[in-house]
């Protein structure tokens, strides 16, 4: 009822997309990487260069789903002192672009900062919701509730191990889109994208899930236009963390342009049944 | 103090009690303790926290695993543990009667082999050929390593590389028994950081892996499951008092850092409102300094490795790095069981400093020839000071079990240090 109540602008984003006959593009940075101001910066540039959905994450000190380049990256943001309110700002900043912007946080930081009031300054900056990687909807009953009354979206995960019980109640629960885990694992990239994830994104939408993006192992453009032939979203973080990283603040933007532009037409280059 | 626990029923997996209930989160069936537990974990591990609760439930249900269990207790483990009274170490307890539940006589060394044979029967029952653990000083890792010997199972265990060079000896010895050591490069390199690491490959591997959790607290099942598998250090030792001294202790004392211990000793005595429980916390160089271990002490409530409990973190809800002179009990959360019995005031919490808790080492290995694991020394400070409380009251009569969990062989050459018992250019 309420996923029906309350408005959705990446789900806006994903289906005017899917009407122009592609899937979206959705980056991941972490804020404060290499420092605050430039992640915002790096974020915009990933805008420019053709990413439809921003992921901002929010770095944490326990951060179990991310794999060694995304570890660095948030160490490296801890390091330099970036705080909670840092994303706020940054998601505030980003937001103006025009892009839906959806924070990527651990559970802790929330608790923390208080589930309602984390849901009202969030929305407060102008993001679009949460993506919460180890936040399960059977552990989410306050963040459900906050995130309606905030108006925002809430991206829980599925993978490939999860149940048809557990598909349904994720995707009952989730708003905006659900994120599916391409293989068992954690953030990184791969050879290849899990041959599971195409079964994963078709029974996810069996247990009534209306968009469903896919994320873990994305880095070059054609995993993306594989992925985009069957998804609604392709999820990439990993490779652009790892473009940024690449060396000094210009050449890491342009590194970044770069290889975002090039997953881009992978995702518009998809062939999608009609 | 405040409402009446209900001991034996709360926190067990409910669902997986029936007869028929295969427990799965979606029903809602994710035991709480209180408010504290649950299961804030990735997606992709659900599946396998539930089968292993289903599996858990079966095996408890089935006679023939606690019949196994038992066997190796007796054969392999030397269970039942002794218990010792110590009447020498008791004058500087007041002059009550002090009595020591020996897991330190344990095989290997400390009561972490209870957990870890138990959690390795049921890798044997899930199918599972290859077993992961987390180590901080070593201890679980060496009991992880030697089930994974005795059950013929590849074994990997993750260790902070900080702690693999402070405990280069248990490294050799994990090797030795056939298990790979994985130095953990990330974060603040010590066992917070190994217990993400051992996450990150169960969630890749875990359709081969089980994880063997080495204390109470991350995701249901474990809290639950560990405490069952610890709670043996209570039952014998509850029925070894009563046999000792006619009727049950007064105050039961355990050092506490994950707290499996703990739980352990304490469990068996949560319906005997009139028996104390003392968690002894790892103070460091004082709770007051930030310099501590002293999670329920010190901390706040949230969520880290799996559970809602207390832990070290800031305003930000960073993890807060931990510091104790005891690799045992230096990590930055804690079982959520206790920071329920903590919350309903069934059990008490207590920091005990660095400098406290070697003045306990020394004094039991001077007075009863008994060289206590540093961890294990919180526990007996802490009996110092409850002793002299007791007393105080006029209660010499009094009886204090305190539960020496480990033995102090790994923890010679910090003590040599901390005391200077090495011979100059000794070195």
């Amino acid at each position: 009822m309420t996923s029906q109540q309350v408005g959705s602008r990446t789900a806006d984003t994903i289906e005017r997309l899917r009407d122009q006959g592609r899937a979206a593009l959705v980056g991941y940075l972490p804020v404060g990487f290499p420092d605050v101001d430039r992640s915002i910066e790096a974020a915009r540039v990933m805008v420019d260069a053709g990413v439809d959905v921003v992921e901002l994450g929010l770095p944490y000190s326990d951060p179990v789903m991310d794999g060694a380049v995304i570890q660095h990256a948030v160490e490296r943001a801890l390091a330099g002192g970036v705080r909670v309110r840092d994303t706020l700002r940054a998601a505030e900043a980003v937001a103006a672009t025009g892009a839906p912007v959806l924070v990527m946080t651990y559970w802790n930081p929330v608790v923390r900062y208080g589930v309602d009031a984390f849901a009202r300054d969030l929305a407060g900056a102008g993001a679009a919701g949460l993506i919460t990687p180890d936040l399960i909807p059977d552990e989410g009953g306050d963040w459900v509730a906050a995130s309606d009354e905030h108006g925002l979206d809430r991206v829980f995960l599925v993978a490939p191990s999860s149940t048809p019980e557990r598909l349904e109640l994720t995707a009952r629960s989730s708003r905006g889109f659900v994120y599916a885990a391409s293989t068992m694992g954690v953030t990184g990239t791969r050879a290849s994208v899990g041959a599971d994830a195409a079964r994963l994104v078709r029974d996810t939408r069996a247990a009534g899930a209306e968009r469903v993006c896919v994320g873990l192992g994305v880095s070059t453009a054609d995993q993306a236009a594989e992925v985009a032939s069957y998804a609604d979203g392709v999820i990439v973080g990993s490779a652009f963390v790892r473009a940024l990283a690449d060396d000094d603040t210009t050449a890491g933007l342009d590194a970044l342009a770069t290889v975002v532009a090039d997953l881009a037409s992978g995702v518009r280059r998809a062939e999608r049944p009609a | 103090m405040t409402q009446p626990p209900q001991a034996p029923e709360a926190g067990t997996p409910r669902a997986a009690d029936a007869p028929d209930g295969p427990t799965t989160t979606a029903a809602g069936s994710g035991p709480y303790f209180g408010p504290f537990g649950g299961r804030f974990v990735p997606e992709a591990l659900i599946e396998a926290l539930d089968e292993l609760d289903t599996e858990y439930g079966k095996a408890k249900a089935d006679p023939t695993f606690g019949e196994e269990l038992a066997r190796l207790h007796r054969t392999y483990t030397g269970r039942p543990s002794i218990i010792t009274e110590v009447p020498r170490f008791a004058r500087h307890c007041g002059g009550v009667r002090v009595v020591l539940k020996r897991e330190d006589l344990n095989h290997t060394g400390s009561h972490k082999i209870n957990n870890v044979l138990g959690q390795a029967l049921l890798t044997k029952r899930l199918g599972k050929k290859r077993v992961i653990a987390e180590t901080g000083a070593g201890q679980h890792g060496v009991a992880t390593a030697t089930a994974a010997a005795l059950f013929d199972l590849e074994c990997v265990v993750y260790m902070g590389e900080e702690d693999t060079r402070r405990q280069a000896l248990n490294v050799a010895r994990m090797r030795l028994l056939g298990a790979e050591v994985v130095p953990v490069t990330t974060g603040s390199r010590t066992l917070k950081d190994a217990i993400n690491e051992a996450l990150r490959d169960w969630v890749t591997n875990v359709e081969t892996t089980n994880y063997v959790f080495g204390t109470v607290g991350g995701p249901h099942p474990f809290p639950a499951m560990v405490r069952d598998l610890q709670r043996i250090i209570g039952v014998e030792a509850r029925q070894q008092v009563l046999e000792l001294t006619g009727r049950l202790p007064d105050v039961v004392a355990a050092c506490v850092g994950g707290g499996s211990n703990a739980i352990g000793i304490f469990h068996a005595f949560l319906d005997d409102r009139e028996v104390r429980l003392v968690g002894l916390e790892a103070g460091g160089d004082g709770v007051e300094t930030g310099r501590h271990a002293a999670t329920i002490t010190g901390g706040a409530p949230g969520v880290l490795h799996g559970a809602r409990s207390f832990l070290l973190q800031d305003e930000d809800g960073q993890t807060i790095e931990s510091h104790s002179i005891s690799a045992g009990l230096d990590y930055p959360g804690v079982g959520p069981e206790h920071a329920w019995l903590a919350s309903i005031g069934r059990a008490e919490y207590r920091p005990v400093t660095d400098a406290e808790a070697m003045e306990a080492f020394r004094l039991l290995s001077r007075t009863e020839g008994i060289i206590p694991a540093i961890e294990s020394a919180h526990a007996l400070a802490g009996a110092m000071r409850l002793g002299q409380e007791l007393a105080a009251e006029g209660r010499q009569d009094a009886v204090l079990l305190v539960n020496l969990s480990g033995r102090g062989d790994k923890d010679v050459e910090t003590a040599a240090r901390y005391f200077h018992l090495l011979d100059e250019g000794d070195q």
